[in-house]
């Protein structure tokens, strides 16, 4: 692996950085608000609500991701007759819905586990079902969940390299077209994506770690 | 909204793929079976009690774990025949049982790094006290408290990896995705061959996850009883 080689394949990999950049931010947008979502959803009340939830926790905890993918993009819209062929839609909505279902159980987990008192503190303060979730359990339950949810940060962006094979063209798209033109380009196109993505990994790695610096601080153990 | 779904495909589809989950679940096993050895590996490097080693240790720990296992495949698949001096030309199951079986085992390392550190320090100043030579310890005192705990870690870790198996295909190895893709292709129907796909990991991924969980709570209330009678 040569200067030159590095020289040659490093711009054709950065055509695809913006695809990669914007499905990883629209996955994690779109999955920890699935999580929040499917996470109160399955301590609701409501045995429909908890039932539907459950159901889709389960499907989505239950088989791959790729499989889910490839439901989405090439399986939806047979089924249903339709001609969408939305990439970008199919790619997110497969990394969020997964990533949601598995980090789900993370905010129910924690939600769990504030302590009982605060709940029976915040009836007898007279606050209603959604202040005693907004205002009380749910900011001390978010402390408790950010080192996981860090964590599942850099699965996502792991997954995101998943989209290149329902034909988005992010960067281990081009690196695979470059590599199938020249194959001698394989270790210089390879080892570059790694590295690409463990620089991107970098500060998510180092954002986790804070975040667990900030769950562990003040807490009484 | 009219739902094309067809029955007829289904059931034919269905044997079809089926032939694959032999491959599917034997690639499992083999890259679990390699994490499971080669996390043992990152345990001792970790332990080398130099400063440099150690840090550079954790971090190409860090590296592998962080960077998406799919572009790991295509580097062994492809890319590795290429490298001069080292390079080797692998099949593509062999390719995933590495890339896999690497990938995974920088996590069953922490976990047995878990368990080791799980230990109490009293166990190691008595084997010590008692003359135990380092082999001895490691092999008749700590590892024997120290891997049982782990046991449901490492079967989620199982049930994750069965599920990271289909991204093989992408290197050809024919287990139930590919020939789902096969099939689809072919009948120009993806719809119900994908879907035989999900039911099959769902049909064999729930079932274990239940059965893990419940012997993480048997596992549990055995060592907290053990505690107990140490308390």
């Amino acid at each position: 692996m040569t200067i030159h080689a590095i020289i040659d394949v490093f711009p054709v990999l950065m055509k695809g950085i913006n695809i990669t950049i914007t499905v990883f931010l629209l996955s994690a947008i779109f999955g920890y608000l699935f999580a929040i979502i499917a996470g109160l959803c399955r301590l609701s009340h409501n045995l429909v609500v908890r039932g539907i939830t459950s159901f889709y926790v389960e499907i989505f905890r239950g088989t791959s991701l790729i499989v889910q993918l490839f439901w989405l993009y090439y399986a939806i819209p047979m089924l249903f007759n339709v001609g969408i062929d939305n990439r970008l839609m199919a790619g997110v909505l497969a990394i969020s819905l997964n990533y949601g279902a598995y980090m789900s159980e993370i905010v129910r987990g924690s939600i769990l586990a504030v302590d009982k008192g605060q709940t029976e503190a915040s009836i007898a303060l007279n606050l209603s079902p959604f202040q005693r979730m907004r205002m009380v359990i749910f900011p001390q339950a978010l402390r408790m969940m950010l080192p996981e949810l860090g964590n599942y940060l850099i699965q996502m962006l792991k997954a995101t390299s998943l989209v290149s094979l329902i034909g988005m063209t992010d960067i281990l798209y081009h690196g695979n077209i470059l590599r199938s033109t020249d194959l001698s380009a394989a270790p210089t196109v390879y080892l570059l994506l790694l590295l690409f993505y463990f620089i991107m990994a970098l500060p998510l790695i180092l954002l986790t770690r804070k975040g667990e610096q900030i769950s562990k601080k003040g807490v009484a153990r | 909204m009219n739902i094309n779904w067809k029955w007829d495909m289904f059931f034919d589809a269905f044997p079809f793929i089926l032939k694959g989950i032999g491959v599917t679940i034997g690639l499992t096993f083999a890259c679990f079976l390699f994490a499971l050895i080669f996390g043992f590996v990152w345990v001792l490097l970790r332990r080398i009690p130099i400063k440099p080693i150690n840090w550079f240790i954790t971090w190409i720990m860090e590296f592998i774990r962080s960077t998406p296992p799919l572009i790991q495949l295509f580097f062994i698949y492809y890319a590795w025949p290429m490298v001069p001096g080292v390079g080797a030309s692998l099949s593509s199951f062999e390719s995933a049982v590495l890339g896999l079986g690497i990938h995974f085992s920088t996590y069953i390392g922490e976990v047995y790094r878990s368990g080791i550190e799980g230990v109490e320090k009293g166990q190691w100043e008595a084997s010590t006290a008692l003359n135990f030579s380092t082999g001895q310890k490691w092999l008749k005192i700590i590892l024997p408290q120290a891997i049982p705990p782990t046991i449901p870690m490492l079967g989620n870790y199982l049930i994750i990896m069965f599920k990271e198996v289909p991204l093989a295909s992408t290197i050809g190895v024919v287990g139930i995705l590919a020939l789902a893709d096969t099939y689809g292709t072919e009948h120009f129907r993806m719809l119900e061959s994908y879907t035989i796909v999900a039911i099959i990991f769902l049909a064999l991924s729930y079932p274990s996850a239940i059965l893990i969980n419940k012997l993480e709570k048997k596992m549990n209330r055995r060592f907290d009883k053990k505690a107990a009678i140490q308390d």
